[in-house]
């Protein structure tokens, strides 16, 4: 072996080690720490909260036809699918009284209110059972209430959709986008994958540019959304001056989405 | 000690290459449901979990059912146990791989599976179902593999086996209690939020488990003339009736919380899983009625002495099974999911793929048990301790 291929050899294996190694992965961890949790900051423009929570005025609601433009606005702005069958996507949807409030009903009930559709989505639990369950922290909890999810995380194990008393999660059974125009309604926002859960997520993705959640864009001023903590804010003010119901709350979940009645 | 799955009769072989070809078969159903997603099956938005999961926790009880013959063996040292015991601990080990199994062929996005380990959940009872799960394979892995190589070479086994056993054994009631907890935490599931859960789970494994087990070991001898002796089959089939009992008897108590309080929300699942809904039975009513029958029938099969010993005994081993079957196996998932979160029912039913990926998993299990169970028969062939 002469010496030349030698020094080749010994430079080759000496690199392929270093590669093989973390060595390599130190010379990127300057890269790495800049994109790394906790180096982002909020925007100038960012809602900030303590405690979001949403107030559903449902008596200036008088039917689907109402809550129409709202489901709209939320399926475009999060590119929601419609699949026919059992199999839906469903983050902002309606269902009659009895189903919202199972625990609430009586015969003898005001009919208008029985009859009546109300609008259920996620409710941002303070103690969210699916944040409880889920085995890979897929579906955590932000400092400012909402409850999120990493789709990219999630393994698809729908231990969230069996925890959760609202039924506001929904799985991926076939491939979403299949169901999708193309281009799809709004390119800004993620389209998701077959074999992930997801849900409404308060638009925490507006809140951060300064926006409100697309519902309540929508509603014009018939849904309120604000901070839990500000006893000024519109929300603590409306639940201060009316009464108001949450879905299930025996469970001790502390829905952040209130019903006006 | 695995040259003894080299030699063996042709119908050893036949049934490998029948094993070999329902997994085959089945293996691209499930390559389908990769492709195409989980909406192959009957699951749907509002009844999340189906066959796959409660063919989970069916075996996990099965795996767990191993302790009935070591707990006796080691803690009571009832030794005309020793000869079958490891054919209870392979059987675990067949029993946990299929869990495995059924999890993976239930997760969405497969290939993240480590994501579990990769980002452990402490508040999460799947992460704990997860450690226990591969602690309890690796035991009777160990334990198994290292007994057997002991009544291989005829000396006692290493004295290091035994702390191992007992931990075994404490472990067996640990698997499926964290199961059942798994359930029996969820606020809103009304048929699983129930304290007694993990006690229902482990007195349906406890009878559910051997009898599986004595029925193979029955077929076994019948194929190979292995006698695990006469006494041994019966205490475990007194075992059995015992635990049996105690199942029933706890099903029972659910019935009287439910009906007793009339609390709605605990009665409509039981309403529906024996009734149905609105005035038309579910499909699941006609199991579920089926296995009340059984379950009876097996008790009034077994409690007898003279019946319980007599010929009978297999079959009713065979209802007993079928009717815990029913219980866990569908009664458990769909009790939980009907009525759903909205208090309607939204029905489920397994798909033929499902049934299909569902039976790859049995065929695996069983090609681990048989291959297992060939080392374990070849060994005590060899040692003399095959019969009486």
């Amino acid at each position: 072996m002469n010496a030349n291929r030698r020094q080749f050899l010994k430079v080759a294996s000496l690199s392929a080690m270093a590669l093989s190694s973390g060595m390599s992965t130190l010379c990127a961890s300057e890269a790495l720490a800049q994109i790394a949790p906790g180096r982002y900051e909020k925007g100038e423009k960012t809602r900030k909260a303590k405690r979001w929570a949403m107030v559903i005025d449902t008596r200036k609601f008088s039917g689907e036809k109402d809550y129409a433009p709202l489901i709209e606005a939320c399926h475009k702005a999060h590119n929601v699918p419609n699949i026919p069958g059992d199999k839906n996507i469903k983050w902002f949807w309606l269902d009659s009284y009895e189903h919202t409030f199972p625990d609430d009903m009586n015969a003898h009930m005001s009919q208008k209110i029985a009859k009546a559709v109300y609008p259920l989505l996620c409710n941002h639990c303070t103690n969210p059972p699916c944040v409880r369950v889920c085995p890979t922290q897929a579906t955590y909890k932000m400092e400012d209430g909402i409850v999120a999810m990493d789709y990219h995380r999630c393994i698809g194990c729908r231990f969230c959709m069996a925890g959760c008393p609202y039924g506001a999660r929904s799985f991926n059974f076939s491939d979403p986008r299949k169901h999708l125009p193309d281009p799809v309604p709004n390119p800004t926002f993620p389209t998701r994958m077959i074999g992930v859960v997801e849900k409404c997520t308060f638009c925490a993705e507006r809140l951060a540019v300064g926006k409100l959640p697309a519902c309540v864009e929508a509603s014009m001023g018939k849904i309120l959304f604000g901070d839990l903590n500000d006893p000024e804010s519109t929300v603590c003010k409306a639940l201060a001056s009316n009464y108001s119901i949450r879905r299930k709350p025996n469970l001790g979940t502390q829905p952040g989405v209130y019903y006006l009645i | 000690m695995l040259e003894k799955l080299l030699s063996g009769p042709k119908t050893y072989y036949l049934w490998l290459l029948f094993l070999c070809g329902v997994i085959a078969c089945c293996g691209l159903v499930y390559i389908n449901q990769l492709l195409n997603g989980l909406g192959i099956t009957g699951m749907n938005r509002d009844v999340s979990w189906g066959l796959y999961i409660s063919q989970f926790t069916y075996f996990v009880g099965v795996a767990a059912s191993a302790v009935m013959l070591v707990l006796p063996a080691y803690f009571h040292h009832y030794v005309k146990f020793k000869r079958m015991i490891i054919f209870g601990e392979f059987m675990a080990v067949a029993a946990v791989v299929m869990c495995a199994l059924f999890i993976v062929v239930d997760l969405g996005q497969p290939q993240r599976m480590m994501n579990v380990m990769l980002h452990p959940t402490p508040n999460s009872v799947m992460f704990y179902d997860m450690i226990v799960l591969i602690g309890y394979l690796c035991l009777n892995i160990v334990i198994g593999w290292v007994t057997l190589e002991a009544e291989r070479h005829q000396v006692n086994p290493p004295k290091w086996i035994k702390p191992l056993v007992y931990l075994s054994i404490i472990w067996a009631f640990s698997i499926h209690t964290v199961t059942a907890f798994l359930y029996a935490g969820i606020p809103g599931r009304h048929y699983w939020l129930t304290a007694i859960m993990a006690a229902r789970f482990l007195s349906s494994a406890f009878c559910s488990g051997p009898a599986i087990l004595l029925l193979l070991i029955l077929l076994v001898r019948r194929l190979t003339g292995f006698d695990p002796g006469k006494e041994a089959i019966k205490t475990l089939t007194t075992i059995i009736t015992y635990t049996m009992c105690i199942n029933v008897f706890f099903y029972l108590l659910e019935i009287f919380t439910s009906f007793y309080s009339n609390i709605p929300g605990h009665m409509e699942p039981i309403r529906f899983l024996f009734c149905g809904h609105g005035g038309h039975m579910a499909w699941v009513s006609y199991f579920m009625w089926a296995a009340v029958g059984m379950a009876f029938l097996s008790l009034a099969i077994l409690i007898p002495p003279q019946t319980r010993t007599g010929s009978l005994m297999p079959f009713a081993l065979i209802i007993l099974v079928i009717a815990s079957w029913i219980d866990k196996g569908l009664g458990l998932l769909i009790g939980g999911f009907t009525p759903n979160m909205y208090e309607d029912v939204t029905p489920y039913m397994p798909t033929l793929q499902e049934i299909a990926v569902a039976l790859g998993v049995y065929a695996i299990g069983a090609l681990v048990l048989s291959l297992l169970w060939k080392i374990a028969l070849g060994v005590k062939r060899d040692v003399g301790n095959f019969c009486d």
